[in-house]
């Protein structure tokens, strides 16, 4: 599914990525770990094409083909889905809108149908639902004066809403409640299947009790440092990232 | 494959400028000579077979035309018009003053019908269009039709071309005409005086809600013709009316200059509701073409407890210079000012209000959404005035600007002037760019840079949007969109 191939980065003179190495196989839930500024969103935005990284070395290939030519609007509608760390407020524009506008573009591209209103409004009650996202949510304009965990929600629902094949859940975790963190888990878990795959970044062990990940790869100056199955966030949990920090150093 | 499509597609679109309404119809048409000069305005009045006392005023105006100049306070840049270059009266052969509908010339109706305007009220009754609007149909300088009159007289409405109002109503016309615009307001009011050629004539009696929204649609189409279109509405004691104004243009390499005159009157407890969609072609990306729109639109708040209201979304012409004001002259009336200015290319805008509070209690409020992309350059420009017996006047104005791309170029330019201490005037204003950070939001959802655009766009407008009537809306939002194709990318 995804395979990312000695991937450097940088934003100006700093450099951010440098030389990563990852592959997410079909299906596959894979967790991504590590400290505060190792670059874990910036992977996740040059995976979904934003502007602004020079990429000078390596590849990053979705299902064998090189997706760093595509600009965001292809890749999303080639099935790469980002759950923002920090969610966009638009204002003016209501959810409801918002989320109509993304699936026919998605249904557009792919040479579909545009979904006919009623069918719309049904599919969007029930996924919301599941979210316990209140309706009338929808009809607010999207993001603005939403909590930190309604967005974290919202940006679930429209990953729901878009079946995508490679979502990337950059710190869903964050913010939100105990009992959000469970419906969110839920909403995910819903999702898993052979043909889609995760790349969930966390910080915290308790996402992963919930989201149950086949892999844990540990991130520290721009690589992927360790990669290990469930056990090694259990690990990181009472080691905590001096090793791989220092390591490094 | 389907991307190629979509660029083909896409290039094709911007290649004519996105401009839906930019074909010519082929008819014969009659105009006056080229030029101005008394004679022209003795033809024009002639052709309207108007009463001596109308082709004095209008005689009045251009002697008092001569001697104005040209304004050029406004932040617009235009070669100098020739008005000696225009043709001041052009008018469909076929239709030597307002007939009924069956007697409209077809090619005319073909027209109105490619502009999405419905003339014939059996399809209107059908439901082909969703809900009633009586329309008046203006080509180049004359009404071609005017519909649903005889339901609207029924309730005591009178909708009709101005041109014909001189007859049937000549004590409403010389009562009104010129009250709200003084004959020498503004050097292209004066001209318009002169020379106008037709517009829209409402009268609502006293008590009476007018039962259907009613709406002039402009259309010019000959080269080289001015269109100079007058509209007067008198809304009686406790009325209410809704008012709908259109306007397209054909493509065409030269400017074309448009000068209207709108005056509204509001009497006691009577509510006026104004919505004008400005589509006027604005010319080529390289700002070849396109309409000068010189417009004064004024409304007189002159009962107490009257209202006006002005709407606009300003998409076209080449250049746009309109302030539509309200003179809050009775006590506790109120003036709204709703708008949104889009430009794109080498658009030129200059618009906004002025509120003049001269009555105890009066209330205004402002909102204004400037959007600028490409070249373009977009001002708003707003006077608020408390005069000395306006005690409590209330005004607040919000006034935003977006920026698209960075070309373009956003000013706020607000006049205040209070000569009453208890008058509070509140005044936001806003410029900002669509962030780079929303726009990937959105291209991460799947929609391109133009959808996305479009969105926010919206989104920053949708205050102003929700005043228009619905249908109005639908089409409005689409119009934003259409007009900042190719703004981006
Ligand atoms: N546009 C930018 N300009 C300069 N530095 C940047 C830019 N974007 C990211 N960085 C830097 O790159 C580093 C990695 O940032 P990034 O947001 O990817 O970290 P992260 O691993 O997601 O951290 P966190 O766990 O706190 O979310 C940080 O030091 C950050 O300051
Ligand atoms: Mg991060």
């Amino acid at each position: 599914m995804l395979e990312v191939r000695n991937l450097h980065v940088s934003v100006g003179d700093r450099k951010i990525l440098d030389g990563l190495n990852l592959t997410v196989k079909d299906g596959e839930v894979a967790a991504i770990m590590g400290p505060n500024g190792t670059g874990k969103s910036t992977l996740s935005y040059v995976i979904a094409g934003r502007d602004g990284y020079d990429v000078t070395e390596g590849e990053v290939l979705v299902d064998g083909v090189n997706i760093l030519d595509m600009d965001a609007t292809e890749r999303a509608n080639a099935g790469v889905f980002l759950a923002f760390q920090y969610p966009m407020e638009i204002p003016g524009v209501a959810t409801m809108t918002f989320l109509k506008a993304a699936l026919n573009a998605q249904a557009r591209a792919r040479g579909g149908k545009e979904l006919q209103t009623p069918d719309f409004m049904k599919k969007v009650r029930e996924a919301s639902q599941k979210l316990q996202i209140p309706q009338d949510m929808l009809k607010r304009a999207l993001n603005v004066g939403f909590s930190g965990g309604e967005k974290k929600r919202m940006e679930i629902l429209q990953m729901a809403l878009l079946q995508p094949k490679l979502a990337i859940l950059d710190e869903t975790d964050s913010g939100l409640d105990i009992d959000a963190l469970r419906i969110v888990a839920d909403g995910v878990n819903a999702l898993r299947a052979q043909e889609r795959s995760f790349l969930v970044i966390t910080h915290y062990q308790r996402l992963l009790d919930y989201i149950k990940p086949d892999t844990v790869h540990v991130m520290a100056r721009g690589r992927i440092a360790k990669t290990g199955g469930p056990e090694l966030a259990h690990e990181l949990e009472k080691t905590g990232y001096a090793g791989f920090v220092g390591e490094a150093a | 494959m389907a991307a190629v499509k979509e660029t083909v597609d896409r290039v094709k679109a911007i290649d004519v400028d996105a401009y839906k309404y930019g074909f010519v119809t082929e008819i014969e048409s009659e105009k006056a000579p080229k030029g101005l000069n008394e004679d022209i305005v003795r033809f024009i009045s002639a052709k309207k077979n108007e009463p001596a006392w109308m082709t004095e005023w209008r005689l009045d105006a251009y002697r008092r035309w001569l001697t104005m100049e040209e304004p050029t306070w406004a932040r617009v840049d235009y070669p100098r018009i020739d008005y000696q270059d225009l043709y001041y009266y052009a008018a469909p052969k076929s239709t030597a003053g307002p007939k009924s509908l069956d007697e409209v010339d077809p090619e005319l109706l073909r027209t109105y019908e490619k502009l999405g305007i419905p003339l014939r009220e059996q399809e209107i009754l059908a439901g082909v269009q969703s809900s009633k609007v009586a329309v008046d149909a203006v080509f180049d300088s004359v009404s071609v039709a005017t519909t649903f009159r005889a339901e609207l007289a029924k309730a005591g409405v009178i909708f009709c071309p101005i041109s014909e109002a001189v007859h049937s109503h000549p004590e409403l016309v010389k009562k009104y005409l010129g009250s709200v615009v003084p004959v020498t307001d503004n050097y292209f009011a004066t001209l318009n005086s002169a020379v106008f050629s037709d517009g829209s004539f409402v009268y609502i009696p006293p008590g009476v809600r007018c039962p259907m929204e009613l709406s002039t649609y402009f259309r010019i189409n000959e080269r080289n013709t001015g269109q100079f279109e007058r509209t007067l509405i008198i809304a009686d004691a406790g009325s209410y009316v809704s008012y709908l104004e259109g306007c397209t243009a054909p493509q065409r390499d030269e400017n074309q200059l448009h000068a209207a005159v709108v005056e509204l009157i509001a009497h006691e407890d009577a509510e006026i509701k104004y919505s004008t969609v400005q589509n006027w072609y604005p010319g080529d990306s390289e700002g070849k073409g396109g309409i000068y729109n010189f417009v004064t639109k004024r409304g007189d708040c002159r009962g107490a407890r009257s209202k006006i209201s002005w709407t606009q979304v300003e998409t076209g012409s080449a250049i746009t210079w309109k302030y539509p004001s309200c003179i809050l002259r009775g006590d506790s009336s109120r003036g709204e000012f709703y708008s949104i200015a889009i430009s794109n290319g080498r658009q030129q805008v200059d618009s906004g209000t002025k509120m003049i509070h001269l009555g105890k209690n009066t209330t205004s409020r402002i909102i204004s959404k400037g959007i600028s992309a490409g070249r373009s350059n977009n001002t708003y420009r707003g006077q608020v005035s408390a005069h000395r017996k306006a005690t409590n006047a209330r005004n607040f104005t919000n006034c935003d600007s977006l920026l698209i791309g960075h070309d373009c170029g956003a000013h706020t330019v607000p006049y205040i002037e209070s000569k009453n201490a208890t008058a509070v005037f509140e005044h936001e204003a806003t410029t900002s760019k669509i962030s780079e950070d929303q726009l990937f939001y959105c291209t991460q959802r799947g929609l391109s840079d133009e959808e996305a655009t479009a969105l926010i766009v919206n989104g920053f407008v949708r205050d102003v949007l929700q005043q228009l009537p619905m249908e109005f809306a639908v089409e409005a939002q689409k119009l934003i969109a259409i007009s900042l194709e190719g703004s981006v990318g």
